[in-house]
Parts: structure tokens; sequence; C-alpha cells
């Protein structure tokens, strides 16, 4: 068998035979422990300054962010934004409690159309899990209700964010899918597929020049909401 | 794919005769070097960071067995399968089963070296199975039947109207009045189109760019978000894999990502970081109903325990060859095989056989420039002094460099013969070229000369030179 012939082949450049159980259960509590290495100081900073740093590293990207006080005040800012942008006011939208709670009836021009992306829709809407200030990233975990095809599919991406639920660092971000997250088929943590977005898509293939908008959207807009009083620096 | 390599002399002189190719080396090199000092000038633990990434991958190397069995039952945990695979054969072979079996008729994928490495596209095209290549210039390059030139940027040695004329070659109900004046004309056509590839394909394969032992997830890195779209949209997701690609946790993968692009295109991190794990959730809207993991070795195990088990840390980034005067000065397809440049150069002989791509090391000049920017610290010449000792071992270098190398050893090992010999010489070479101070033809040195003249020696020796100084205290 492969497995076998591969696993012997590195034992025997190893010059040794299976692991011995004690260095084996020195491995698996290194797993369990899952140390963390240098955080960049970057991010090791007070609230406001995170949030900032985050939206530096958003706009820094080519995205954009707009914040909001509260959710009553989201239909009014996407509104504004689709307009801004000549967009229509159609889109479709993840089928995430907090973005059906949100009172969209007040801006009736707006219509969305909950369920994942269809290689149709120009606009979409997603629910942020979390947000790393480091690098302006975004953490999409799929779940049904966060379709992925909602962050690929659409030429105008938005993503709703909770201020809260920004993070210094990549680990942190971990920490929180770690502590809240539990996948019933594998018995851990890790949905079927997460997303880290850093800005719209883009390529650089043709004469080595960047292009907004290769096969993802070209355009990436977060909806912030300052849910967070540390964070009103 | 087809090993190329023994043909580095006069694929490298094809290279240089290349005014197209030549134009894009030129518009590029400056670039990526830039790119990426702007990125580390900006974080300034990314020294320290280099050595954190050397210690994960070492560490990973050195319990290689435990992780990978780790990994494939995480993997089996959260329902996916793995096909651990010796030989590129068997890998092929795992690959047309999985589509088979998914009674595929097209196949998206993601931009994958080790496809290249397989000749993945050429076996399923065999058995009636169409692969569509969906990073931009991994599908150019699939149109113009050629191989990638570079490990990241596979299309940058095409100008702007090769794309065009590629494009009107087989988008064959393209109007004539059709502009592509702009790159962003490029782009469109090529999304469209590929557009429809994605929402028709019944397989999608990618690559890994780690595989994590703690959750059993494969990763990709892409930007344009192409191999997302591979992995999401079509019922069956193939992630290829090769062995050294594990490590253990996410807090591992995490420190090597901020290594990765920065190294690479010069970003913080790229566009799309995504996590694959398992197939399609009860109740997820989107995704693919199977989860495959090809696990390839084909000839890394032999590399574990010697002197290249270093090269196995390597993490794909292709600084070494964005900063290699040797490359820019070639081209990617010179290499004659799937991996340029330095990193090439010491894996291409590990894979393939010393005695196909032995001279690959040689054409270096040892610069070091590679190691300098490595960001897990890849002692790059040292690897390929490896191999050029190992291809004089094997009598693999031509009888003139063997019987040069014989002669200059000699007097290496004889200090005073040394001596002599190099006063001797440059004493009756500063006489002859005394009145033109240099050499356009010498015997035996045509090989310098035919590119440039040699300046004549003009008087002392380095070493005399030297010990005068020191005797005169102006050193």
């Amino acid at each position: 068998m492969s497995k076998d012939a591969i696993l012997g082949a590195i034992r025997r450049g190893l010059k040794r035979g299976p692991l011995p159980e004690d260095q084996a259960m020195a491995l698996r509590a290194r797993l369990a422990g899952h140390p963390r290495h240098l955080i960049p100081a970057r991010s090791r900073v007070s609230r406001p300054e995170q949030i900032a740093l985050f939206i530096r590293n958003i706009e820094k990207e080519f995205g954009s962010v707009a914040r909001v006080p509260d959710l009553s005040q989201v239909p009014a800012a996407v509104a504004d934004y689709l307009a801004a942008q000549n967009l229509p006011t159609d889109f479709a939208m993840a089928p995430h409690p907090e973005l059906q709670g949100i009172p969209w009836h007040e801006r009736p021009m707006l219509m969305m159309r909950v369920g994942r992306a269809q290689a149709t829709d120009l606009v979409s809407l997603q629910h942020g899990y979390a947000a790393v200030a480091e690098t302006g990233t975004l953490m999409l975990p799929a779940a049904p209700e966060r379709p992925t095809t909602l962050n690929l599919l659409s030429d105008t991406f938005m993503v709703l964010l909770r201020a809260s639920r920004i993070v210094g660092a990549y680990e942190e971000a971990w920490d929180l899918l770690r502590a809240e997250n539990h996948d019933l088929p594998s018995g851990g943590f890790m949905p079927r597929n997460v997303m880290l977005v850093t800005g719209p898509s883009r390529s650089a293939d043709i004469e080595s020049t960047l292009e907004l908008g290769a096969h993802g959207p070209r355009r990436l807009h977060v909806l912030l909401v300052d849910d967070d009083p540390n964070a009103l620096g | 794919m087809h090993v190329n390599s023994p043909n580095f002399k006069s694929n490298v002189t094809h290279a240089l005769a290349d005014t197209r190719l030549q134009k894009a080396l030129s518009d590029t090199r400056l670039a990526f070097p830039s790119r990426r000092a702007a990125a580390v000038a900006n974080l300034p633990e990314f020294e320290q960071l280099r050595d954190i990434g050397r210690d994960i991958k070492n560490h990973t190397l050195a319990n290689l067995d435990f992780y990978l069995e780790t990994y494939a039952a995480n993997v089996e945990r959260a329902g996916g399968t793995v096909h651990w695979c010796s030989t590129a054969d068997e890998a092929r072979a795992a690959v047309l089963a999985i589509c088979q079996r998914a009674n595929a008729r097209t196949v998206t994928k993601g931009k994958s070296m080790i496809s290249e490495e397989l000749g993945i596209n050429a076996h399923l095209e065999q058995h009636g199975i169409t692969p569509v290549e969906t990073d931009l210039g991994e599908y150019i390059l699939q149109i113009r039947n050629e191989p990638p030139s570079h490990i990241i940027a596979p299309a940058f040695h095409l100008n702007r109207d090769d794309w065009e004329e590629s494009f009107r070659k087989v988008h064959t109900d393209l109007p004539e009045d059709r502009v592509f004046n702009e790159r962003r004309d490029i782009l469109t056509e090529a999304r469209t189109r590929l557009r429809e590839k994605f929402l028709a394909a019944d397989v999608g394969i990618t690559g890994a760019n780690f595989l994590i032992a703690e959750t059993g997830s494969s990763v990709i890195v892409t930007n344009e978000g192409n191999g997302d779209l591979t992995q999401t949209l079509p019922r069956v997701h193939i992630a290829l894999a090769s062995i050294e690609k594990v490590v253990p946790t996410l807090e591992d993968a995490t420190s090597l990502l901020r290594l990765l692009a920065r190294s690479a295109t010069g970003q913080d991190f790229s566009v799309y970081t995504t996590f694959s794990t398992g197939a399609r959730r009860p109740g997820d809207w989107d995704g693919p109903g199977e989860y495959h993991v090809v696990l390839i070795d084909n000839g890394r195990s032999g590399m574990v325990g010697t002197e290249f088990q270093d090269m196995l840390r390597c993490i794909r980034c292709a600084a070494c060859m964005n900063h290699c005067p040797v490359y820019f000065t070639v081209g990617g397809h010179s290499y004659g095989w799937v991996y340029p440049g330095p990193m090439g150069s010491v894996l291409t002989p590990s894979l393939v056989g010393v005695d196909q791509a032995g001279h690959l090391p040689n054409a270096s000049t040892f610069c070091g420039k590679c190691e300098s920017v490595c960001p897990v610290k890849i002692p790059l010449p040292k690897l390929m002094r490896h191999w050029r000792e190992r291809e004089f071992e094997r009598h693999l270098s031509p009888q003139g460099t063997r019987t040069g190398m014989g002669i200059w050893a000699w007097f290496a090992r004889r200090p005073a013969a040394y001596r002599f010999a190099t006063r001797l010489g440059a004493w009756v070479l500063g006489k002859l070229g005394r009145k033109k101070g240099k050499f356009t033809s010498l015997p035996f040195a045509d090989g310098w000369t035919a590119g440039r003249d040699l300046p004549a020696p003009e008087g002392e020796t380095f070493f005399a030179r030297y010990a005068r100084a020191q005797r005169e205290g102006t050193l």
C-alpha cells in the first residue's frame, strides 16, 4: 500500500521506526495546545486603534467601509452605497438571522433574495463572522446561514460586520471559531470552508499589472456597525 | 510533464535571442523585488518570522510521518477521503478514477504546480475529460499549449498582444471590431468565458499551499478567486498536495501565511486564503458534495534525512527566482521542467534525477540573493553546491570541465605552485596585452571572450598586492 510505502520511506530517512509513544504524546499535546508564535506588534493596540487599523487596511486593499451606528441604519447605508455606485437595488442576501432582523421595509426600494448567490447576481450581502485588523481581513466561515457563493459570484460584495467582532490578529479570530463553532460531522470546530478575504478579487497576470475584479467581486464594501462602546475612540 | 532540462544550454541560447521574452523580463525585473521590499519594510518582525517559519517546517519534517497520519485521520473524520500516492502514475490514476466515478465531462482547475508536475491535464484529455485552467495566466497558457514560466506569475513572459491573438484563435465567435486596448478588456473577456466553465464543471481540482494536521484542512491562497470558484461550484472537489505541505496547527499555518504573500507578491495578505475541511454539511446551500485529497510523494520522501531535506521547507513563494539574476536573464522555460529558478535548480535534480538536471545548479552566479530572501531560510546556494559535487562524483559533467577542475584542484592544494603559476600567468598576459590593455580572444577562453573582452593584468597578482599592502601597513 502506498500509505505504508510513503510512511516507511520517511521513517527510513529519519532513521527511526514509528514515533515512540512519549514523543507522540508530546506532539499530541502540541496539537491540543496549538501554541501561538510571534504576533506582530502592529495589532497590539487599543480597541479604537484596532478598528482604525482595520479600516485603513481595508482601504489600502481597495475596499471601502461605511460606519453605521446600529442595525436600524443599515438599510439607508446600503441604499446610499448602491445609489452612489450607480448599482441596481436588488441583491442576494445571506439567510443569517442578524441580516433578516434588519428593518429593510424602511427602504422599500431595496429588493433582496435570501439564499445562495447565482451567477447573474450583481450585488450580494454577506454576514461577517469576524475580522482581523492586522491586514483588514474578513473571516467568513461557511454555514447554512452564510453561503460561500455570496463571497464569490457577485460583482459588488457587501459585508455586514459588527465592530465588536474585529480582533487584532488571525490567531484571535481562530480562537473565536474554536470557542463558538461546533461542527457536528467532524466533532471539531472547522466548518466545511473558512474564507479569509482581504479586498476585492484581482489579478496581475497580464503584464504584471494589477487589475481588480478577476473572477470574484470587483468591489468590496464593509458596513461596519458600531456596537462596541470601547471601540468608539 | 516532459523533462526538457538536458537542453538547458540551447534553451538559454534561444531565450537570449527572444526579444519579446527579453522585453517581458526587463519590464518585470525590478517590480518583484521592490514590492517585496516594501512589504517587508512594513513589518518590523519579518526577520524573526523567517526564523519561526524555518523552525515550524523543520519541526514538521522531523515528525512528518506522525503529522501526515494525524492529518489524514482528521480529513476522514470530517467526511473527506485521502488517496495516498507514491508516484505520479498513481496520482494520475487516482484523479482519473474520481472524475470517472463522478461521470465528469469537464473539470475546472485552480492553479497548481503539483498538477503540472503530474501532467494531470494531458491524462484527463486522453480519457475524454476536458480540463479547464481558470487562473488567468494558466488559462492563456493552456490555449497556447505552453508550460508556466514562473510558479506564481505563470504567464508574465507574455505581452498584451499575445493575449488578444490567443483569444481570437479560440474564442472564434469574437466580433472583429471587439477591442482589446486595455488590460481590463482582456480580463473581462476571460472572466466572462470562464464563468460559463465554472458553472458547467463537474469536478474542481485545486492544489494546496498548506495541509493542517490539527483540523484536516487544505489551504489555498489566490488573488483572483478562481481557486474558490473551482472548489465551491462543482459536485466534487479534489485537492492535490505533496506530502511536505503539512503543518501541525492553524497557528503554524498562520505564521507561514504572514511570510508567504509578502515574499511572493509583496502583499500583506493574499485576497483569498481559504481553508477547506471535508464536504458540504447538512443544511449548506453550496459547496461540493465530495471532498478528496490526493496526497503525493513522487520522490519527496527520498529527500528526508539527506542534505536536501531543507528543500522540503519550500512554501513556493517564488522570492528566490524573483531576485535571481540568472532567472531574469534566461526566463523560466529555459530550466526545462516545472520549477524554475534557484528552488527549481535544487528540486528538479531531486525529483527527476541528477543525470537529467544536474547541470541546472551550475547556472548560478552564487550571489546568494535567493537564500537572503527565502522566507524559510533554505540555504539554496549550499544545496546547489551539493548537486555540483554529486554531478562531479557521478562523472556527469563534461570531460573539459573535469580536466579543468582537476588542474585547478592540483594547484589549489599546492599554494607555492599556485602563486608561481598565477604570477607567471599574470606576467605573460600582462606583457602580451600591454598594447591594447585587453584581449578580444584567448585560447581555451572563447566562452568568456565571445561575449566580452578580458582586461589584461596590470602587473601584480592579488596575493602579491595583498602581501605588499600588509607590509606597508596600507591595508
